[in-house]
């Protein structure tokens, strides 16, 4: 790739073929139409070829997933109805009676939210309570680095930091980081390496726990059923102690949960307790399984 | 979702009901016309012509092959499902409100406005099971209360009948006789449309006091009561879910007087236990005046003032929607 590609240009390269095939066959004549699958999901993939009003040859690639209904025999009958009345004669694209509506409509879940919201800030309070016990490193203000006192929004010298960084020079002495050094004025460095960031990534790597990071305290639950969600996760684990994520795993085309997720608790702690109490444990009548998520270095 | 769009009437809505097996759709408007969907698709099927007057109320048999329609031109028709043809007319001389095949089918209700000093009527008439057979005489006429009856159904086994109007005050009357056994005022004001659970032991009103109440069949004890922002005309008891739906909205002569949004024109989703709102479906430019569940509880079909009918297949999120 020497040129470079505008994104305009890239749109059209997704939609046709590749240069190599174009070249093979005659411009005049279409590939045959190929049908892969079904595959275990039952989905079929069929690739069909045509001209564009440009002369261009265009790929289609579409999926299908076929489904079967059963139907009663009087059902089915009744599909065979001649119209009548009004509507004599008349098929139905000739009617225009009947449109899909154009718009995407929910069910919108006013009062709910409202209590899912509130919902919400009772979940993060205790977690605000706990910071305020002192056993954890959780509330830490990136301004002047103090714990357990204040988050750095709220902190009271946040203003005077704004315009000299001398704050950031009183936070606790682990910034060994090569950039900390305020060496040539006017080179740029980046935030992260900023003297104030120093206590920011002290929190960040959960309180520096032998110096692990967080993909650390992930965990794996594997066995689960279709149809849970991150909320019932959250329902469930949330008990053993702070989350900072949850991720369930969905097939991308039949919207469908793969049937596994991954749990970030904020201490390692909470995690060996969530796999104690949870492995093995009924759920939805399946049997859960939650181990330590595989690092990433072992996977490569 | 993507509701389907269904105009083929040109006035508002008044009733809405699906066959047994949920693959047919039957409305009713005020224009002279009841039309029948394919539920599935939105397709019209056809219409049945015959009727002089706004339709109000029509009812299928369970075979999906007889249809009735009681209609403002004071007449109730039954009609060949499939051909659209008129099998039978009953000339009642007044204007028709609501109409409904009791279980077995054998004998039809049928109420009767207020007309010329006249009050409204019950009437009990029975259905042959040949057509060529069929006659004009009422087994049963019970003279109503003053003001008009909306919707009367029948009781479990066919042996009650239950009234609910203009009054707010819902009645069960003995089918046999047509003594009055039991009386519940339970709305401030008129109650738009009576709506059975797919049981028949509980049913639900909706009045024009903003609210809906579930009653119990039997007793007419009031179980629920559904608080909605502005008048409910009609509500819906799911198959599926234990949930009902409201529809309603300002009334139609002050829509153009206000802003849209004070119009409230949703279809509104309650959990049938809790009295909870779980969410509303937005869609009409109108109040809603009928509304239906699909007997497998899988979509609603709303009918608003605006002359369309919206029929709504959920999403797989509706059934794993908490409360």
């Amino acid at each position: 790739m020497a040129a470079k590609v505008r994104w305009g240009d890239s749109i059209d390269f997704d939609d046709e073929e590749s240069d190599q095939e174009i070249e093979a066959v005659d411009d005049k004549s279409l590939p045959p139409i190929q049908v892969l699958g079904p595959d275990e999901k039952g989905i079929k993939t069929i690739i069909e070829y045509s001209f564009n009003d440009a002369g261009q040859k265009v790929k289609v690639v579409k999926k299908v997933r076929n489904k079967r209904e059963k139907r009663s025999k009087k059902v089915l009958e009744r599909r065979n109805w001649a119209k009548f009345g009004d509507a004599k004669g008349l098929g139905s694209e000739q009617e225009h009676r009947t449109m899909v509506s154009t718009e995407e409509i929910w069910i919108e879940r006013r009062g709910l939210q409202a209590e899912k919201e509130a919902a919400e800030k009772k979940a993060a309070d205790p977690l605000g309570q706990l910071a305020q016990q002192g056993n954890t490193s959780l509330m830490v203000c990136r301004v002047c680095g103090k714990k357990g006192d204040h988050w750095s929004a709220q902190c009271p010298y946040k203003d005077l930091a704004a315009n000299s960084g001398d704050f950031g020079a009183k936070a606790p002495e682990d910034g060994e980081r090569p950039g900390s050094s305020s060496g040539k004025p006017g080179t740029y460095v980046p935030p992260s390496r900023r003297e104030g960031a120093s206590a920011r990534e002290g929190s960040e790597m959960g309180g520096g726990r032998g110096g692990r990071g967080r993909d650390d305290n992930s965990i794996r639950v594997t066995n689960l059923s279709e149809d849970t969600r991150e909320e019932d996760l959250q329902e469930l684990f949330r008990p053993f102690g702070p989350i900072s994520r949850i991720y369930v795993a969905f097939d991308r085309e039949t919207k469908q949960s793969r049937g596994f997720a991954f749990i970030n608790f904020v201490t390692r702690e909470d995690a060996q307790q969530a796999i104690r109490k949870l492995d093995g444990y009924g759920y939805d009548n399946l049997i859960l399984r939650v181990e330590w998520a595989t690092p990433r270095e072992a996977k490569g | 979702m993507r509701p389907l769009l269904m105009k083929g009437h040109e006035r508002p809505l008044t009733f809405l009901r699906f066959n047994r097996d949920g693959d047919l759709l039957f409305s009713c408007a005020k224009d002279h016309h009841p039309t029948v969907w394919y539920a599935d698709n939105g397709e019209r099927i056809g219409t049945y012509n015959g009727h002089n007057g706004a339709v109000w109320c029509c009812d299928v048999t369970r075979d999906s092959s007889t249809l009735v329609t009681g209609s403002a031109d004071a007449t109730v028709k039954l009609w060949d499902v499939a051909s659209g043809r008129c099998l039978y007319t009953f000339d009642m001389k007044v204007p028709v409100k609501s109409t409904e095949f009791s279980v077995g089918e054998n004998l039809l209700l049928i109420t009767t406005d207020p007309f010329m000093g006249a009050p409204s009527q019950i009437h009990v008439k029975r259905r042959a099971k040949n057509v060529e057979d069929q006659e004009d005489d009422t087994l049963l006429t019970i003279k109503g209360p003053q003001g008009r009856i909306n919707r009367a159904v029948w009781g479990p086994l066919n042996k009650t009948i239950i009234s609910a109007g203009e009054d707010g005050v819902v009645r069960m009357w003995d089918a046999e006789t047509g003594e009055l056994l039991e009386q519940r005022e339970a709305h401030e004001k008129a109650i738009s449309s009576l709506a059975l659970s797919p049981d028949g032991s509980h049913f639900i009103t909706a009045s024009a006091d903003k609210s809906a109440k579930l009653f119990d069949t039997r007793s007419l004890e009031v179980l629920k009561t559904y608080q909605a922002e502005a008048r409910v005309n009609a509500a819906a008891i799911s198959p599926l879910l234990d949930h009902v739906v409201l529809g309603g909205g300002q009334e139609a002569q002050n829509v153009t007087t206000t802003s849209s949004r004070a119009g409230k024109f949703e279809a509104k989703f309650f959990h049938k236990i809790f009295e909870e709102e779980l969410g509303g479906v937005k869609g009409h430019f109108g109040p809603i005046n009928a509304l239906a569940f699909c007997p497998d509880g899988r979509g609603f079909a709303s009918g608003g003032e605006d002359g369309y009918v919206r029929m709504h297949h959920f999403d797989p999120q509706y059934f794993t929607m908490k409360a």
